[in-house]
């Protein structure tokens, strides 16, 4: 393939993905909604581990301990709690950032510490939906870029 | 293989610093202290992970360390500065710095078996510990054990093999290191091939006064990728031609040569690239019970796991790509067998197996590296503040942002991958539309992970 072919190539996978990035997807996600999540910690699992909201929801999550003191910190909001046996702990915050955050105990609490994570998907998650479709078209583009004439 | 190289060596200060013989002594003499004070705050430290030097510093510093930099800049640099087979390799050489009469080694001296001479043993050793991994991880006493076990195997092999028998043929960390220090911008070569063939004694390989036969069992001269070279320099010191350089390269040079393509290598890139999504699933997934599962070694729910764990990667996943490999085999109706088709393919998997990595690491590393300035003022959690970092707050590094760093690694891992898999259907002659099935295999994993982590 001659090197005006390669730099098409690339010129064009460039700009889908950038497409793909950036193109406005139209959602019908009904209103935002005020939720209060309870979410239990234990060693070393959180209960719901996974939590499911939509964005620009108004988020209580109240923060219980079975055992030891525990702790709950998203990624990418910073919402950070700590809470005891007997002692609840809660935050509020808005959901203003979809995709998917993992959050996690930040008081160190025993072996599994380090592991003990829980997913929060704010829907609808269009990083991912983003992810793939730059990851197809970058398939594609790569294919077509490395192809030699045979 | 001639291509766009550079050679380092041209730089005075690296060539004095390479042929030096402090090189590699004084790396190791940096490394063994932290390894040692590993071990110890492992055995007599507080049994919580996070706050032992023991875990922090190989589990987060040196995982970092090697994953995200070595490997990928400098492929097996780390195996010049390891000191798991520093004490035997100076028993072994009953010197510290300077070599004794003619580069002699005080070992019983047997010969590796043949038919161990693979990396089939290394792949054993991986997953043995991969298995394990989750206790090993977390637990200070059991990394300790185990470090101290690599440790005194090593130097029981120096005093009964050959040279550096268990990095080359045994070590669980060295079989990766080696296949993704392929990809590294960096190798050690001979710079004229000729002028090997007219040196008899050829001292790279058997010693001299200036140093040791290349401890890695390798002729410098037949290197054609960086595997099985660790990086030592003694070469450098023992050529007395001077026939020896370090050059910068572009990365992933090495699988650019067909030569050499063997099975056992296959299965440790399928292993590789199992265990990253394995981790990525049973680590840092939401599923607590894969973890709690891993953790309790010995329960019957763990045989199960042990069992599922093995058969994704030993079956399931290099199964998948066997399928891939058939198909494309129908697709080119081609003569080479599947098997070999499977093996040659299997190295687009490298690429793709370490941007995995990265990715798995980042997710792992960034989140809890803060944990080092704490076990740095109070290494074996007795309440010590040496540096007064001993209260400082866990703190995740760039939580918010690790999916953005991941995705374009695993894309450029794709890419490359695919590049090599149409590229590999070139070599063996066939039309390049029989890479198309290990291309969707390759796309199919990216997304897998991004899945987990997206
Ligand atoms: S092979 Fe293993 S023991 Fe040997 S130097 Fe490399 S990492 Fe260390
Ligand atoms: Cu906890």
């Amino acid at each position: 393939m001659n090197q005006t072919r390669r730099v098409i190539v690339i010129a064009l996978t460039a700009l889908l993905i950038l497409v793909a990035l950036f193109i406005p997807i139209p959602t019908n996600a009904s209103a935002p909604q005020t939720r209060t999540l309870e979410v239990t910690a234990r060693q070393f699992a959180f209960e719901p581990a996974t939590l499911d909201i939509q964005r620009g929801d108004t988020v209580t999550i109240h923060l219980e301990s079975l055992d030891a003191a525990h702790g709950l910190y998203i990624d990418g909001y910073a919402v950070d709690l700590a809470a005891e046996p007997g002692k609840r702990a809660q935050a509020t915050f808005v959901a203003d950032k979809e995709g998917k955050f993992k959050f996690r105990c930040s008081v160190a609490c025993g072996a599994l510490h380090p592991f003990m994570i829980g997913e929060m998907n704010v829907q609808p998650n269009f990083p991912f939906v983003r992810a793939t479709a730059v990851t197809l078209i970058a398939t594609i583009g790569a294919v077509v870029f490395f192809w030699r004439e045979e | 293989m001639t291509m766009n190289r550079l050679e380092l060596t041209q730089v005075p200060i690296v060539k004095k610093i390479l042929v030096s013989r402090w090189l590699p002594w004084s790396l190791v003499a940096l490394t063994l202290p932290v390894f040692v004070l590993a071990i110890l705050a492992g055995l007599f430290g507080t049994p919580a992970g996070s706050r032992n030097f023991g875990i922090v510093f190989v589990w987060i510093v040196w995982w970092a360390l090697v994953m995200l930099l070595l490997v990928p800049f400098a492929g097996r640099l780390w195996c010049a500065m390891c000191p798991i087979p520093a004490p035997g390799e100076w028993l072994q050489r009953r010197a510290l710095v300077q070599p004794r009469a003619g580069g002699r080694l005080y070992t019983l001296g047997w010969k590796w078996p043949k038919r161990f001479n693979n990396i089939w043993l290394q792949n054993a050793s991986f997953l043995a510990v991969a298995l394990f991994c989750v206790v090993i991880l977390t637990t200070p006493l059991v990394s300790a054990l185990v470090l101290a076990a690599f440790a005194l195997v090593a130097l029981a092999m120096s005093l009964l093999f050959e040279r550096r028998a268990f990095c080359r043929y045994l070590c669980p960390v060295g079989g990766f290191i080696g296949l993704y220090s392929q990809l590294a911008p960096v190798e050690v070569r001979v710079k004229d091939h000729a002028l090997c063939a007219t040196h008899k004694n050829k001292t790279c390989y058997v010693g001299s006064a200036a140093g040791y036969g290349c401890p890695w069992l390798v002729f410098p001269a037949a290197l054609d990728k960086n595997t099985y070279c660790g990086m030592c320099t003694e070469c450098f010191k023992t050529c007395p031609l001077d026939n020896l350089a370090l050059y910068a390269r572009p990365f992933g040079a090495d699988l650019l040569t067909s030569r050499g393509r063997r099975l056992d290598e296959a299965y440790k890139a399928f292993i590789m690239l199992t265990c990253a999504l394995a981790y990525s699933i049973v680590l840092l997934g939401p599923w607590s019970v894969l973890k709690e599962t891993a953790y309790a070694v010995g329960s019957v729910e763990w045989w199960v796991y042990a069992a599922s764990f093995f058969a994704a990667n030993l079956a399931i996943v290099p199964g998948l790509f066997f399928a891939c490999a058939w198909l494309a085999r129908r697709i080119a109706r081609a003569a080479t067998s599947t098997r070999e088709l499977f093996v040659a393919y299997a190295y687009a998997l490298v690429p793709l197996g370490l941007a995995a990595w990265v990715a798995f690491s980042l997710s792992f590393v960034l989140v809890n590296s803060s944990y080092a300035w704490q076990v740095l003022s109070d290494p074996f959690g007795w309440g010590w503040n040496l540096f007064g970092t001993a209260d400082w707050k866990w703190t995740p590094y760039l939580a918010g942002w690790i999916p953005l760093l991941q995705i374009p690694i695993l894309l450029v891992g794709l890419a490359a991958a695919i590049a090599l898999a149409l590229r590999a259907a070139r070599e063996l002659r066939m039309p390049q539309r029989a890479a198309l099935p290990i291309v969707a295999f390759c796309a199919a994993f990216t997304l897998a992970m991004l899945w987990l982590y997206v």
